[in-house]
């Protein structure tokens, strides 16, 4: 287990087709050593969610940048609660006004990274989680 | 992407700067410089309103005419969009550019299930006919021009426009609308694609096919560099992109039997402005000059008016920072004033807010305002290019030149741009360029106000533009009230034509009025396609 790579989906859930952070963090992940398996656009909820399990990752991560964060995470999370994948990391980036992270992390998101967190940040929150878990 | 590199001594003198597209600025520049680059007045400059163009494509620059302003917008319903279209223009905008919400523009009805929570959210919802003349009730469309942000169905927005402006009784010859309509952007850096990109091509033939002969001062295409630099490429790569993109267009429409002569005065640019001034400056003037040249050179094209690069230069989003959002307000007006010294015909700014959402309707006006300013108050309409034959600016110009011909080339080797967008190149180019800027800028090697530098004690609050989830129930609503009244027959038949058009691919837009006239849905008309083409797959990058 040890050796294990830790491994990501990004994904980009629903219409939104900018994908320039999601690339980018993609990139970054990988470079620190994760293997990252980004889903492309334009990807249903639940499409996301059996990817997730399919490739057996430990984190999945989104990017949503058109501002409907909520209503999606709000789907995926009911999801992840009944395919019992509850141990999977999720993490959310992208377009996220400070003052929605509260309800996000309310309905079990672990990690938010508004567009701009830094590599270094998103790297060691999932090593340290991976750690602990 | 923003910004040059510096490299500096102990003591904060600048010792080198490279600029984004790779070229190094010297401290001082002289007629030696000139002479270096090979810079020749009549052959690089010439008068204003000839060729090359370089200066301008107007003999009198901005004296003759004020630029367009056309801030990018839309929400919520057409009701809405429509209050907001007329405060624009009573606060004096002279163009419209409409924003659509990302159902219109994937093809999906406000019912689909694929639109839920994306309802009116960054623009405003199109489902039918009914909504577009919400939407455009009482401006005047034979007096403003309409930009129409959509692409992979601006086949079927530029129909709707025809249709509602015949609705409302004006001679189809006179409207002016400039649909976005660059599908291979989408595919390499906005995302709002949905044909293969075949089929998708073929879509943008179509519309130019179509305009050439029915809608003479419609704009059937927006070459979009503008989104590719968005998502990460130099300002060189920019219009060697765009041009790359425009020649895959003009290709699918001269293999239908005309020259390139007959339709491609009707081709805009959409660029972007934001990073280093001077390097935005010399890329636009490299741009005008290099796009005569290469229609006169390559497709013989000998009309005047054809050759002219016009287009909307605008303030870019990427330039803009979500840290300290009022700076953003400070950097929207040196954009505008680098549109104004490139000899912008249409300009629009990002607003400071965006970096959160779409703008309120103050920070909307405050855009408008910068231009204003500049025009009516700085004395931007003084003189034509006011920068030509500064030393600097003109070996500036040649180098820009010389840097997007190279890039061109690139494409060229792996096939051109249909080919270079299918195989992932441009996508692999561009993302690798946009990663490396993040490390450059995490690392402190570029530097951005209020993200990397002076950083500290300006915490702002902004006012927030609020979506309202009304909005799509009112949506929903209208349009189910539209599937049991409209005529079912006449919008079932002219679906079925489309169909048929689409499979013998012969052109589709005097189907796609029908369709609109008949009432028949966005959804509807972007599924026929669907059935018909099938869907894009994104070729993997990583």
């Amino acid at each position: 287990m040890a050796d294990r790579k830790i491994r990501v989906l990004v994904a980009k859930p629903g219409l939104d087709g900018h994908d320039r952070g999601a690339k980018v963090v993609s990139h970054a992940l990988k470079e620190a050593g994760m293997e990252v398996i980004y889903t492309g656009l334009h990807q249903s909820v639940p499409g996301i969610v059996n990817q997730a399990i399919q490739e057996d990752v430990d984190v999945i991560g989104l990017s949503i940048m058109s501002g409907a964060h909520v209503p999606i995470m709000r789907k995926l999370m009911d999801l992840v609660r009944s395919r019992e994948i509850g141990e999977k990391l999720v993490l959310i980036g992208g377009v996220i006004p400070q003052r929605d992270v509260p309800l996000l992390k309310e309905l079990g998101v672990d990690g938010v990274f508004p567009g701009g967190s830094r590599f270094d940040e998103i790297v060691s929150f999932i090593k340290d989680k991976m750690k602990t878990n | 992407m923003g910004v040059a590199t510096y490299i500096k001594d102990e003591k904060d003198a600048v010792k080198e700067v490279i600029l984004q597209s790779g070229i190094k600025v010297k401290p001082v520049y002289t007629p030696d410089d000139l002479a270096a680059v090979g810079f020749d007045y009549k052959n690089d400059l010439g008068e204003p309103g000839e060729f090359p163009f370089t200066r301008s494509i107007h003999p009198l620059g901005y004296r003759s005419r004020n630029w367009t302003t056309r801030q990018y917008t839309g929400f919520g319903t057409p009701e809405q969009t429509n209050e907001r279209f007329k405060l624009m223009i009573a606060h004096g905008q002279t163009g419209l550019n409409v924003a659509f919400d990302l159902p219109t523009q994937m093809g999906y009805d406000s019912d689909n299930p694929m639109s839920e929570g994306e309802v009116g959210r960054v623009g405003m919802a199109v489902d039918s006919l009914r909504d577009f003349e919400i939407a455009f009730k009482d401006i005047k469309l034979d007096r403003i021009g309409s930009g129409l942000t959509i692409n992979a169905v601006a086949s079927v927005m530029l129909a709707m426009y025809q249709s509602v402006a015949e609705r409302f009784g004006y001679d189809k010859n006179k409207i002016s609308a400039t649909p976005q309509n660059d599908i291979l952007k989408e595919m390499v850096g906005r995302g709002a694609w949905i044909y293969p990109v075949g089929p998708a091509v073929r879509l943008v033939g179509d519309t130019i096919e179509y305009a050439m002969k029915a809608l003479p001062r419609c704009n059937p295409v927006s070459v979009c560099g503008y989104h590719i630099r968005e998502s990460g490429c130099t300002p060189a790569q920019e219009i060697s992109y765009a041009f790359m993109i425009a020649f895959a267009y003009i290709d699918n429409v001269v293999a239908r039997g005309y020259r390139a002569e007959e339709f491609v005065g009707g081709f805009t640019f959409n660029l972007n402005i934001y990073g280093n001034l001077w390097e935005t400056v010399a890329k636009f003037r490299a741009a005008r000059k290099l796009w005569a040249r290469l229609l006169r050179d390559r497709y013989g094209v000998k009309d005047k008016k054809a050759l002219f690069l016009r287009g909307i230069f605008g303030g870019g989003g990427s330039g803009m920072t979500k840290q300290q959002p009022e700076n953003n307000i400070m950097r929207g007006a040196y954009y505008a004033l680098a549109a104004a010294l490139s000899g912008a015909q249409t300009t629009a700014l990002c607003s400071f807010d965006e970096a959160y959402t779409i703008p309120t309707e103050r920070a909307a006006l405050l855009s408008l305002r910068t231009f204003q300013i500049l025009m009516d108050e700085i004395g931007l309409r003084d003189t034509v290019d006011p920068l030509a034959g500064s030393y600097f600016m003109e070996t500036l110009t040649k180098q820009m030149e010389e840097k997007i011909l190279e890039e061109m080339e690139k494409v060229k080797k792996v096939g051109g741009m249909v080919e270079a967008v299918a195989s992932g190149y441009v996508q692999r180019e561009v993302a690798r360029q946009a990663y490396e800027y993040e490390k450059r800028l995490q690392d402190g090697a570029v530097t951005k106000v209020g993200v990397n530098k002076y950083t500290e004690g300006v915490d702002m609050e902004v006012e927030l533009h609020e979506y309202n989830e009304d909005w799509a129930m009112l949506q929903i609503e209208r349009l189910k009230k539209l599937k049991q009244e409209r005529d079912k027959k006449a919008a079932g038949s002219s679906l079925k034509a489309l169909e048929d058009a689409a499979r013998e691919g012969s052109n589709v837009m005097p189907h796609l009025v029908e369709c609109c006239k008949s009432l028949a849905t966005v959804g509807e008309m972007a599924d026929v396609f669907r059935n018909v083409f099938g869907e894009h797959r994104e070729p993997s990058i990583f």
